[in-house]
């Protein structure tokens, strides 16, 4: 089971990166992220049947975290829907040079 | 006295400075929601803020003399090198507040939060100078980053302060993944996320050549490269510290890079210290890379806030070779190295916080003939200017932070004198765009119509002096301070001391 984990794992967390370099929607890159770092997770509950219960330890402190990233990603996402009236990240390009 | 760090008590003793930042960061919190958003209250809740750091490195100072040491195995670190880098991480919190203070009046900032998410990211960077456990770095990696990227988007009127929050958020949190998809597999690999016990690991089952291992410690300096800035993961940088309203943009360029590279520095030397021959060659690579591309950049930048991004780059790349250069120096060298740059940065961003209106960008030809309008400040920013390029004399702390990475290189048991070489060679080039804004600033006459810049507040002089004032003074008398930085050094490895890293297979 564990070798099919670890590989169902990298091949979602792929989706994510994937993900992240070709859409160009801010929500769903964000959501691509979560995909990645759901991925993570999934290894190290694998992982986990190996080593005892450090990896799952670590899968608690992950979602915490992605739980206040989200908040305030999204909190990010609608300050700038309030600027530009679009969260394509083409429309967002007041900074270059 | 040495903590057990497995008793509760002695653990909380450990984490004194820690604690001290953090409780009084919330209590700062509650006054900040006290009453309702005014520039008074701002500056108030400001004020408190300096006041908490001050008696936050009061106590870090304390663990210092002390000589506090940690029981081995423990999640935290007690040395040398954690109560340094909190220092220097403490001072650039507090020359941030002192300058958002001032900044967030001039734009009409009155969330008196901002002060406290300073405060709060500088928890994170403390943890992270202490982590030393996969665990606590990751939790202090995202403690500080959430903040920070609040932080960018601090000012809510500005459309670009918003888009540089959105692009740090989005690249944060992706880099994010690729840490610590590297801790799973590191993890995998060992069984350990203590960076001591990984050490053991890899040491005794020769872990080297383990493609989950290789694979693991390269995700996860993907995802370090993207907080440090390295190119090829720059990218976010320049746009980030261009919107970003400018105290903050000081912040990332120094003190958010000393944090990462703090944890960078204890993984790489304590967890991966064996499997050198599978990561040298990246991280070779990754600096020669960064020094090359980071300086040529910088050369063609018009707006300041740009070159400096640009610059710091750079910087990072120099903090590269310490970090290759796996040698006994090199501790010495990274922490005289982030002290300098801090102080140098901190001075830069606050000249050009002051010459910046607000909401426009900075172009570098509002400092033409500086020095005929406002000498000081041309002064000043040479001086800045000088020790980040790593100038002898007037560039002060600068050029030594410059020579101990270089001495870091020679000394390295891999052999990294080619690198010491392309140091040398790109610090020439970066020459070119910092001599230039000095160049114009004494030289050029000021053209007509170019706004002057207003007067500088108390907060934002007392900056530029004490920056320029300690730039100068350390670099005349830097012995001090090279005797502290090497005896707080980094214990490299304590049980490998005999062990023959082997020579790697770097280009000569």
């Amino acid at each position: 089971m564990l070798a099919e984990s670890l590989a169902l794992s990298a091949l979602l967390f792929t989706i994510g990166v994937v993900g992240v370099l070709t859409r160009r929607n801010a929500i769903i890159i964000f959501m691509c992220v979560e995909l990645m770092l759901n991925a993570v997770n999934l290894s190290f509950v694998a992982l986990s049947q190996l080593y005892g219960a450090s990896g799952q330890v670590f899968v608690i402190f992950v979602m915490t975290v992605a739980a206040a990233e989200a908040a305030v990603g999204l909190a990010i996402i609608i300050a700038i829907f309030r600027h530009r009236q679009s969260v394509n990240l083409e429309d967002i390009n007041l900074l270059k040079g | 006295m040495t903590f057990d760090l497995n008793i509760p008590s002695q653990l909380m003793a450990a984490l004194l400075p820690d604690l001290l930042l953090m409780g009084g960061a919330m209590i700062l919190m509650l006054v900040a929601a006290w009453k309702p958003e005014s520039d008074e209250h701002q500056r108030l809740v400001g004020q408190g803020a300096m006041a908490l750091i001050v008696g936050t490195i009061g106590a870090v100072i304390y663990m210092m003399m002390r000589g506090v040491t940690g029981s081995p195995g423990g999640v935290i670190a007690v040395d040398g090198f954690r109560w340094l880098v909190d220092i220097v991480v403490l001072l650039g919190a507090l020359g941030t507040i002192a300058l958002a203070i001032e900044h967030n009046r001039r734009d009409g900032i009155t969330h008196p939060e901002s002060h406290v998410l300073v405060l709060f990211a500088a928890a994170g960077m403390m943890i992270l100078a202490a982590g030393r456990d996969l665990m606590v770095i990751f939790l202090g990696i995202e403690i500080m980053s959430v903040a920070v990227y609040v932080l960018a988007g601090l000012n809510r009127r500005s459309a670009r302060s918003a888009e540089a929050s959105l692009k740090y958020f989005l690249l944060g949190a992706f880099a994010t993944g690729f840490l610590l998809y590297g801790i799973a597999l590191v993890y995998g690999a060992t069984g350990q996320t203590q960076i001591e016990n990984i050490g053991l690991a890899v040491q005794k089952h020769n872990l080297v050549n383990n493609p989950m291992m290789l694979i693991g410690i390269g995700l996860m300096l993907v995802g370090m490269g993207f907080k440090v800035a390295a190119v090829p993961f720059h990218m976010w940088a320049p746009d980030v510290y261009d919107g970003a309203p400018t105290p903050i943009s000081a912040f990332m360029a120094a003190t958010v890079k000393t944090a990462a590279f703090a944890a960078f520095f204890r993984i790489w030397y304590d967890a991966f210290y064996f499997a050198f021959q599978g990561w040298g060659l990246a991280t070779w690579w990754l600096a020669v890379i960064t020094m090359v591309v980071g300086n040529v950049i910088a050369l063609s930048q018009k707006n300041i806030q740009r070159m400096l991004a640009y610059s710091s780059i750079v910087h990072t790349g120099y903090l590269l070779v310490a970090v290759t250069s796996s040698s006994s120096l090199a501790s010495t060298a990274f922490t005289f190295y982030v002290l300098a740059y801090t102080l140098a940065t901190f001075g830069a961003f606050a000249v050009v916080a002051t010459l910046q209106g607000s909401e426009t960008d900075a172009p570098i030809a509002e400092y033409d003939g500086l020095w005929h309008s406002r000498p000081w400040l041309a002064v000043a920013m040479s001086v800045y200017l000088l020790a980040l390029l790593g100038f002898p004399v007037f560039g002060g702390v600068g050029f030594f932070a410059k020579w101990y990475v270089l001495q870091a290189a020679i000394s390295s048991p891999a052999g990294l004198t080619s690198l010491a070489v392309i140091l040398v060679l790109t610090s020439v080039i970066s020459a070119g765009y910092y001599l230039q804004i000095v160049r114009v600033m004494f030289m050029k006459t000021r053209p007509e119509g170019v706004r002057e810049p207003g007067p500088v507040g108390g907060l934002t002089r007392s900056v530029l002096v004490v920056t320029a004032v300690l730039i100068l003074a350390l670099g005349l008398f830097p012995s001090r301070l090279v005797e502290v930085a090497g005896s707080n050094g980094f214990k490299l490895y304590p049980y490998s001391a005999a062990l023959d890293i082997g020579r790697p297979r770097l280009p000569q």
